[in-house]
């Protein structure tokens, strides 16, 4: 509490120097509460998830300063227990509506669950997003299978993009993960998958039957 | 529901053969929302789909594959596509010719002076491949729930700005712009008319007859620099070409690199 009260100072601080040093007309303080809903609503326009580095630059503060707002902010959204949601997703943050509203969700905006991806198209791309950058023969030693219409699926979906060509005969693309599929499968970024190795595990067990 | 023809097709589906290997059959089936017909071989993606169907139907180890058992259940799913009229796909194939490879060297005795390390199991390349690829299946399944979990998640609707609505995107300022530059190119266009008005070969070839005649000779140099462009230059030269070809006018230098004088060879 005391930390944050400190730091609401330390912005106030920086906020006062700023309008100091660069004597722009209009520019005031802007208090703690006030950068918690200027952020918000910032959140709440982006198009696409938003990280505090760019909240900061244009709130001009600092970065810290936002993280902690943003965090206060995350605790509001989950004590509320509302309709709406603020999570870290694609490296950003982002206001979505929770999951488990999704029939009425659905109901009012008379959408369909988009088309899914198939089984070929999905395990291609659990391939592609383990052992980024790969490459198409790579994909195939793993599958057993050629995949050339997963491939321009993925590609066709923005889920994956091509990261270059490897050093090798031939000289073939590789592939990787893009943002995309970071927005599309809700993780954070790419740790935030399991590891390969529990699936290992898994396959492990079974065989033990 | 939309009627569509493939739908008469169906009851065939559905009466198609029930021969199987191991509970897994291969069909034909329309695919309802792209009007083809999808050809299911089993659920298997590929040959290391069904090898590892077949090992765990058959709950054996996978560790220790009883390589002659499965070979014969993967060659009669294979022989089965092919009675259904089913191209079996290269990948198919070759996973049938490696397994028949590594029956026949299970086959062979091992070599008895060989150390327990030194014997490797001929399976042993086969079971990594599978476990593999059991391995990527499962993150596969972790994907789709995770995709599905996502697509009950929804954000704001776009709101509508100028960068998303081109129709209010351009101002009166934006009209002008692109209005000037209009005049600004009609402009261009005039002077190139212009330009058109040049003198003609004959023109030229007149100009220079008249200039050697009167003088009786003339610095070809100088009649060059009296051309006011790169298009009048040119006419400039073919006309003393002209004009030396038909003899009328002859070309001398006194040296190399020095002025050249042209003189009327036949004066009137």
């Amino acid at each position: 509490m005391s930390e944050q009260a400190k730091a609401a100072k330390e912005a106030e601080a920086d906020l006062a120097e700023m309008v100091e040093s660069d004597e722009i007309e209009g520019t005031r303080e802007i208090s703690a509460s006030e950068l918690k809903a200027i952020t918000e609503a910032l959140i709440f326009v982006a198009d696409d998830p938003l990280d505090s580095k760019t909240i900061a630059r244009v709130l001009r503060v600092d970065q810290p300063t936002v993280d902690e707002a943003i965090q206060s902010l995350v605790e509001e959204y989950s004590g509320r227990s509302g309709g709406l949601q603020l999570r870290e997703i694609a490296g950003g943050w982002q206001v979505s509506t929770r999951p488990e509203h999704h029939e009425h969700v659905r109901a009012y905006l008379k959408s369909k669950p988009s088309a899914k991806l198939s089984l070929a198209s999905l395990e291609t791309l659990a391939v592609i997003a383990y052992k980024q950058p790969v490459t198409i023969p790579e994909i195939l030693e793993i599958r057993g299978v050629q995949s050339p219409s997963a491939i321009k699926t993925l590609l066709d979906k923005r889920l994956i993009v091509a990261k270059g060509r490897k050093e090798t005969v031939g000289r073939p693309m590789m592939y990787g993960t893009s943002k995309e599929f970071l927005i599309q499968f809700g993780l954070k970024d790419l740790s935030e998958l399991p590891s390969i190795e529990d699936f290992q595990d898994l396959a492990g067990d079974v065989t033990n039957e | 529901m939309e009627k569509t023809p493939l739908d008469q097709v169906e009851p065939v589906a559905e009466t198609a053969p029930t021969i199987s290997v191991a509970g897994a059959a291969p069909a034909i089936a329309p695919d309802r929302e792209t009007d083809q017909l999808r050809v299911t071989l089993g659920e298997f993606e590929g040959p290391l789909d069904l090898l590892l169907y077949l090992i765990r139907q058959d709950q054996v180890n996978i560790y220790d594959i009883p390589i002659a058992r499965i070979t014969d259940e993967y060659l009669r799913y294979l022989n089965l596509m092919q009675e259904l009229d089913l191209a079996v796909a290269g990948d198919f194939l070759v996973m049938a010719a490696q397994l028949i490879e590594l029956k026949s060297r299970m086959l062979l005795p091992r070599d008895p002076f060989a150390t327990e390390e030194e014997v490797e199991d001929p399976r042993a390349e086969l079971v990594n491949r599978l476990l593999e690829h059991e391995k990527f299946k499962a993150a596969a399944e972790m994907l789709w729930s995770r995709a599905t979990v996502e697509r009950a998640v929804f954000t704001r609707a776009e709101i509508e700005t100028d960068k998303n609505n081109p129709e209010v995107a351009v101002g009166l300022f934006d009209l002008l712009t692109v209005f000037q530059k209009i005049l600004a190119r009609h402009k261009e266009e005039v002077l190139m008319e212009i330009e058109r008005e040049e003198v003609t070969v004959a023109e030229m070839i007149e100009r220079l007859r008249n200039m050697v005649r009167s003088a009786g000779e003339l610095n070809v140099m100088k009649f060059f620099e009296q051309a006011k462009s790169r298009r009048e230059l040119v006419v400039a030269f073919l006309s003393v070409l002209e004009l030396v070809r038909l003899a009328e006018i002859s070309l001398t230098q006194r040296e190399t690199f020095g002025e050249i004088t042209a003189r009327a060879v036949n004066p009137a």
